[in-house]
């Protein structure tokens, strides 16, 4: 078993010609938080796509849990692996998307339930049952039945953490999960996230909520043009940043 | 003082009734005008058709359960049913190849609408009728090779039924796959997103999350292609597949019935998109539960 839970090594990205990932180096170890910040444009989004084979990278080496993302290793050589093989290695991964993008035809527990009895074969009580479970986690036992458009933002959001948790994700990967929220739902949904904290779970973060990331998080690595610059505590890069850049940034976010 | 001062300034306002206002509608004195209009050419048109002989209606009636009408009948129904299921599987086969990012295999896709949308119907199932004259003997077997695992003369499978169906589907499965493609498109790239970071493959993302979402799409003009798939059908007369237009027109032209026989066809016609219409109503409020609560 190997240390870190994500290990990323010189990983790079380009579509056509342009460089999106330069050569990110990162590792996140079992149980840790860590968020991903930096400027819009910067890479942290397609990074933690790359991390769930959504985005394919094009060059250097990924890993999630001692093994390669989307690819199997002869040699030199990366072999990109079939649809079936890939798949099912998402499914140990969890996501949250800035726009939750909850099934809109399906309610509340049927988004949760979904994956499980589709993907992982879970006859569809004990699905249900483990749903239940979950959408009182999040708060909302009593919206199992809402279809998401009948939520407000921060429900969806909340449920959409449901349903990547009911596939007992080993990681969950967050992109920017408050960001198309009303200011006054932020909070509701930080606060399911602590409570996924607490639980243990190993989590990356790409956010703007630089509260959430002082408050909550193991580390903090800042992203910029397609590189990770630092990445440290939160309170050395808060107070005491290293690089001109992520000093520049902060302190147009703070 | 300045009291009385404000009081005196609101005394001098002109006083509001709120109370016991009565609305009273616009008079709209000239309503009657398009209602007399329509009550007149209503009128004319009754007396026109209803009581005008020589639509021979007791003759209309007397031909509207013959068993050679319900024959024909039978075959429109059936042609229609069985051409649409084709076409709209062919759809999505075609729509999905479309969206391909394999070049090869969207092109054949493309090269298949284009071809199927922009020729005449009409032609194509005279054209697929005649294949004999093209193709004497149809086979499967390795291009350019000369090797072959089944051969057959084509006389013997292309028969009208058959031309009639390779013509109306392979038609068909242009405009379904075109009507598919919209539906397919119209549903957020974001939740296809979802269904694979779930752990979904393509397939299943496809069958269980995107084309539920995209039947609201595509059920509206699938409803208009299937009432045109059910008059299209009147044009294998011309390749003598007895449907009910032919049926008809076998009849009227030994009696000489002209008009009346053709009226049976309208009737019909009209019945079974009426029926058409009400199934589809029924359809796109099973699809559009969705829609309704998506207001918000």
């Amino acid at each position: 078993m190997s240390a870190f839970m994500v290990e990323a090594l010189d990983v790079r990205k380009s579509i056509s010609n342009l460089d999106i990932l330069r050569g990110v180096d990162f590792t996140v170890a079992r149980g840790e938080v860590v968020s991903l910040i930096g400027p819009s444009g910067s890479g942290k989004s397609t990074f933690l796509r790359c991390i769930n084979h959504l985005t394919k990278i094009t060059g250097g080496y990924l890993s999630v849990d001692g093994e390669l993302v989307g690819y199997r290793r002869e040699g030199d050589k990366l072999y990109e692996l079939g649809e079936r093989e890939t798949a099912a290695k998402r499914a140990e991964i969890g996501m949250v998307f800035q726009r939750f993008n909850l099934f809109a035809h399906k309610t509340a527990i049927e988004n949760i339930i979904e994956a499980p009895v589709q993907v992982k074969g879970e006859k569809r009580k004990a699905a249900t049952e483990h749903a239940r479970g979950l959408l009182d986690k999040v708060g909302l036992a009593h919206k199992a039945d809402a279809y998401p458009s009948e939520l407000s933002g921060g429900q969806q959001q909340r449920i959409a953490i449901a349903r990547a948790l009911a596939m007992r994700p080993k990681l969950m990967l967050f992109d920017e999960p408050t960001s198309a929220l009303d200011p006054e739902l932020v909070g509701e949904v930080l606060e399911v996230m602590r409570g996924l904290v607490a639980d243990g779970m190993t989590m990356i973060v790409v956010t703007h909520e630089m509260n959430f990331a002082r408050d909550v998080c193991d580390r903090v690595a800042f992203m910029d043009e397609g590189r990770i610059v630092e990445c440290t505590t939160p309170a050395e890069l808060f107070d005491s940043p290293k690089t001109e850049r992520a000093r520049n940034f902060l302190s147009h976010v703070l | 003082m300045s009291n009385t001062k404000v009081g005196a300034v609101a005394d001098e306002r002109p006083e509001t009734p709120t109370a016991g206002l009565t609305i009273v509608p616009r008079s709209g004195r000239f309503r009657w005008v398009p209602v007399v209009i329509v009550l007149f050419l209503a009128a004319m048109l009754t007396e026109s058709v209803l009581l005008n002989p020589r639509f021979e209606w007791p003759l209309v009636a007397s031909y509207f359960f013959s068993p050679a009408i319900l024959h024909g009948l039978a075959t429109t129904v059936w042609l229609t049913v069985l051409c649409m299921t084709l076409g709209i599987a062919l759809g999505i086969v075609i729509a999905v190849s479309r969206m391909s990012d394999i070049p090869i295999v969207s092109g054949f896709a493309r090269l298949y609408i284009w071809f199927f949308r922009g020729t005449p119907i009409l032609v194509q199932l005279i054209f697929w009728y005649n294949l004999a004259a093209l193709f004497p003997e149809l086979g499967f077997g390795i291009p350019f090779t000369g090797i072959t695992f089944f051969q057959a003369n084509t006389n013997h499978i292309v028969t009208p039924v058959t031309a009639a169906i390779l013509g109306l589907a392979l038609n068909e499965g242009a405009y379904m796959a075109e009507i598919v493609r919209a539906g397919i498109s119209s549903v957020d790239d974001g939740q296809n997103e979802a269904a694979r970071a779930l752990g979904m493959t393509r397939l299943k993302a496809m069958r269980r999350i995107i084309l539920p979402q995209a039947m609201r799409v595509i059920i509206p003009p699938t409803g208009n292609e299937t009432i045109g798939m059910l008059k299209m059908t009147s044009l294998v007369s011309v390749i003598a597949l007895s449907d009910l237009l032919y049926t008809a027109q076998s009849i009227y032209s030994r009696t000489f019935e002209t008009i009346p026989l053709l009226l049976v066809c309208c009737c019909w016609y009209l019945l079974l998109t009426s029926v058409l219409s009400v199934i589809q109503g029924r359809i796109e409020a099973h699809y559009g539960r969705g829609i309704v609560r998506a207001g918000g």
